[in-house]
């Protein structure tokens, strides 16, 4: 073995300790948070967010006059508390977007690679089936698909994961496109590989850096259309907490100043998908050149 | 004396070009046509051409990545064109290749183990022990330690990665190998190593190679028999020493002429030949080479010149008529 | 003594990492010297720093990259001391440049006739017209067949060959005094590459123009070059006349070097003398002289010391050890 592999095999330990420190610490931090709220909702929350005491209705935010320490952040039209159900309402937005963006990841990649690599009729099909897809406004077919299936998480996540997996198949079907020609993809050809063999084995490790970013820039999209079909009352059904569907029930709020009710969620909201368009942008630029130099 | 190893006979092969929805025309272009060589086992065929002559495409049909339009390839004996998909991979074990860009021949999320092992996984179901075993010594063979089967590709230089690009060509134990440039894209330093391991192989292991490549010098030093393309045909063939010393064909003797010096001192015919090289597209009427040839006869421009023999070799030359084949 | 036309003394550039942790000598204590009309060859591999020494003359670096060090003196005068503006003018006018991928230096949307005449345009004010009539005359010069016709075509339309003489039009277009030209026919066929150097050395004849051609063929040096440097991991290890560099290298280096290439005049089909090992990571090199771990007669002290350009002969200098009287 020659000097240099000994020294490149020497330095891994200390590379690694450098890379981790250039993450993007404040996007990640907002992503874990949430992450930790949702999962331990149960617990933070002070008050069961779907009941509320009629009683103590459209109660400011502590810190306005006329709020208290037991509604830190107020209460809705129906008297509950609006804390417990951003933090609740975390939950949904992270299950359903976080699930819809895996599982349209994974029909968008999967169709994307059959159509990429094996190309002829079955890419023409694929391809006029995805053309065909992306042509329909996306709100207007999740509203009609959501008012079909009726309203339930499960429902939302296929409806999601049935309008957003055509983003995915797109790009990851031209950069299939461009592996296939690689040299590595050929040798695995005269190796005697068979096609689907190469599409697991070849293709696919390296289409998943376009696609793991693809799902951090998605992941915002799909919590807005969440929301949006939750504000539109076909999304989550009541009363179960979701940021959008707040929205909708806080608009009613706005004429008469109560505020909280809507700027509160739609805060959130715009913390989950700023922190997931920041981690996806900061994953677009640290995997690509790597992907270049390949 | 065994017979060739590969031997290809007329071989063609045309792509059609597209013209408009429903290719009227029907222009084609003929990147590889009617052309002819044989193997023998244990030794080299180098072929050198220019951009367009059809060297790559040569190489393309003899792997089975193409199917040729026309002529035939025998393997060992067997018949090539017309194999089912079990008969490919059959094929498959004897004939292996290595490509140009050592940074794009490894697939660069697997390791290095499982880089060298894929064709040997593939057609066989072995224990881990065998292919383990299997490896270590394929790595040995080109020089690295075994400690590399478990390393990434991006960990490796570009002539350490051509080394396992090799290994693998060797792991199913192949016949022929397909050398297709191994070392333009390597450092000068580095290439006499790898032809070196190269020519070593070729002793212990008795593998034929069909070597690619645009430097005369590595071709001429490698080869046993050298093929010189032009525009898709064989303009001539024959052994290595003679050709490089005593081109024949104009378009060798401009080749070999335009081949850089290896020393100031070292006399060049200042022979520098005219005109770009023809598009595959629109190859000159006759032989392809009459308009920049600087014995063109009336002939040329009409009739393309088959190989005809002459002395050990075969030329494709109408200067070459009427002599007798030595 | 009239002065070189261009001379390089201890030239050094590095270049460094975004946090500037790591510094890489890409080039380390340079020095040349090239007389009017003459061309000297840069030979080196990957890593070697002769691209970089190109950039560095042409004060073309990267925002990443630095000269910490030395003088570049072109007809007398300090090209380090020039401001950007001066530099911009001597570029095209005075110093031209060409480059590996004639794809790349041309632009796709102008025609050949435009980016010819770009040249003529600015630096020498000519008038559109004016400008479009010397670019014709400049595609004859470099042996383009119908010159008039393309003058109105595009880049796209042309072959490898075509492109590079282009290049090589706007090159000379302004009459420089130097032309470097970094790995210009690596990417051309050897019928063609034959063409374009003969056209190179007839253009250097006409118009007495000296040349820096960088590459890592010693075939084309031995061709091309009148004098030679051998680079190696930034430095210059050996320099001097073509024939004496090739008769008798100094370095050990440069001697493998010379003995790992394939000759077509050897028939012996024996085994090629190899360097083991390969060339150092150009920001981690080794210590003391930069090739003793591949040098088949390293010494103690090559691993301790760098050694300075010794001369060895007439004209002739080597960093090595070996050469200490």
């Amino acid at each position: 073995m020659n000097a240099s592999t000994a020294v490149v095999l020497a330095e891994a330990p200390r590379r690694t300790a450098r890379r981790l420190s250039s993450w993007p610490l404040i996007p990640l931090a907002i992503l874990v948070a949430m992450l930790l709220i949702a999962i331990g909702a149960d617990v933070l929350a002070p008050h069961n967010p779907e009941v509320g005491s009629l009683g103590m209705r459209f109660k400011p935010p502590v810190w306005q006059a006329g709020g208290s320490a037991t509604y830190l952040l107020g209460t809705d039209h129906l008297g509950r508390d609006v804390l417990s159900r951003l933090l609740f309402g975390a939950r949904v937005s992270l299950v359903v977007g976080f699930t819809a963006v895996i599982v349209a990841g994974i029909l968008g990649v999967v169709l994307g690679i059959t159509a990429g690599y094996m190309g002829g009729w079955v890419d023409e099909v694929i391809m006029r089936l995805t053309d065909t897809w992306l042509a329909l406004p996306a709100l207007t077919f999740a509203i009609f698909l959501a008012a079909v299936l009726g309203p339930s998480e499960l429902n939302i996540i296929i409806v999601l994961s049935a309008i957003y997996w055509t983003r995915y198949a797109r790009v990851i079907r031209g950069e299939v496109l461009s592996l296939k020609e690689r040299e590595f993809v050929r040798l695995a050809v005269i190796a005697g590989c068979s096609r689907l063999t190469i599409m697991r084995r070849h293709i696919l490790p390296n289409v998943l850096n376009s696609a793991i970013v693809l799902a951090t820039l998605m992941l915002g999209v799909v919590v807005v259309t969440e929301a949006a079909l939750s504000f539109l009352g076909v999304g989550v059904p009541p009363p179960k907490p979701a940021w959008g569907l707040m929205l909708a029930d806080g608009k009613r709020g706005l004429m008469a100043g109560y505020w909280w009710l809507t700027v509160l969620p739609g805060l959130c909201i715009m913390f989950l998908v700023l922190a997931a368009n920041l981690l996806g942008d900061w994953l677009r630029v640290k995997l690509d050149p790597q992907l270049r130099q390949l | 004396m065994t017979g060739p190893l590969l031997q290809a006979r007329e071989l063609r092969k045309h792509f059609p070009v597209r013209r408009g929805l429903l290719n009227r025309g029907g222009a084609v272009v003929r990147a590889v046509d009617g052309v002819s060589f044989e193997i023998m086992p244990g030794q080299t065929l180098g072929v050198v051409g220019e951009s367009g002559c059809g060297k790559t495409t040569t190489a393309k049909l003899v792997l089975c990545l193409e199917a040729p339009t026309g002529g035939s390839v025998e393997f060992d004996g067997r018949p090539l064109v017309g194999l089912d998909a079990d008969g490919v991979r059959r094929y498959r074990r004897s004939v292996q290749a290595v490509f140009q860009d050592p940074y794009a021949s490894l697939s660069p999320r697997m390791r290095i183990g499982a880089i060298v092992a894929e064709p040997l996984v593939t057609h066989e179901a072995l224990e881990r022990g065998t292919v383990e075993a299997r490896v270590k010594e394929l790595l040995d063979f080109v020089g690295l330690p075994a400690r590399a089967a478990t390393l990434f590709p991006h960990e490796f230089s570009g002539g350490q990665r051509q080394r396992i690009a090799i290994a693998r060509a060797l792991a199913v134990s192949p016949k022929l190998i397909v050398l297709d440039e191994p070392v333009s894209a390597l450092d000068v330093s580095i290439r006499a190593q790898i032809l070196n391991l190269l020519r070593d192989l070729q002793q212990q292991l008795g593998v034929s190679y069909l070597f690619i490549a645009h430097d005369l010098a590595a071709v001429a030093h490698m080869s046993h028999t050298i093929a010189v393309m032009y525009l898709g045909k064989i303009v001539e063939i024959g052994p290595a020493a003679t050709l490089a010393r005593t081109p024949q064909h104009p378009y060798t003797q401009a080749l070999f002429a335009a081949a850089l010096p290896s020393h100031p001192d070292e006399a060049r015919d200042d022979l520098v030949v005219q005109g770009e090289v023809p598009s595959p597209l629109a190859p000159p009427s006759g032989c392809h080479f009459h308009p920049r040839c600087p014995h063109a006869m009336a002939r040329c421009a009409s009739e393309a010149p088959g190989l005809r023999a002459h002395a050990e070799r075969r030329v494709a030359c109408h200067l070459f008529d009427g002599l007798p084949a030595a | 003594m009239r002065e070189p036309l261009l001379e390089l003394r201890g030239l050094s550039t590095h270049y460094e990492s975004a946090r500037g942790t790591r510094v890489t000598r890409a080039v380390d204590d340079v020095s040349l010297s090239l007389e009017r009309g003459k061309t000297l060859g840069i030979v080196g591999e990957s890593g070697s720093g002769k691209s970089t020494l190109a950039l560095s003359i042409m004060r073309l670096l990267p925002t990443a990259a630095r000269i910490v060090g030395g003088q570049i003196r072109f007809e007398g005068e300090d090209l380090l001391a020039k401001s950007p503006r001066e530099m911009r003018e001597i570029r095209g006018k005075r110093i031209a440049m060409i480059l590996q991928d004639p794809m790349a230096s041309l632009n796709p949307l102008f025609t050949v006739g435009d980016q010819v005449s770009e040249s003529l345009r600015v630096h020498e004010g000519a008038s559109r017209k004016t400008a479009w009539t010397r670019a014709r005359g400049l595609l004859e010069a470099v042996r383009i067949s119908a010159p008039a016709a393309r003058m109105t075509e595009f880049p796209h339309q042309m072959s490898g060959g075509m492109r590079q003489r282009i290049v090589g039009a706007i090159a000379v277009a302004c009459e420089p005094r130097l032309l470097i030209a970094d790995e210009p026919t690596t990417s051309l066929d050897l019928t063609i590459q034959a063409q374009y150097l003969s056209l190179l050395r007839e253009l250097q004849r006409e118009h007495d123009l000296a040349m820096i051609f960088i590459t890592h063929n010693l075939g084309i040096v031995a061709k091309m070059c009148d004098a030679v440097a051998v680079m190696y991991a930034g430095r210059v290890v050996e320099a001097g006349p073509i024939r004496q560099i090739f008769n008798k290298p100094a370095h050990p280096y440069t001697r493998a070097l010379l003995d790992s290439v394939p000759r077509l005049t050897d028939d012996s089909h024996a085994r090629l003398p190899a360097i083991d090992g390969q060339p150092p990571d150009p920001s981690a090199p080794p210590a003391g002289c930069a090739f003793h771990p591949r040098c088949p007669q390293a010494l103690e002290r090559c691993r301790e010391q760098a050694p300075p350009s010794l001369t060895v002969a007439v004209a002739q200098t080597a960093r090595c050890w070996l050469h200490v009287p």
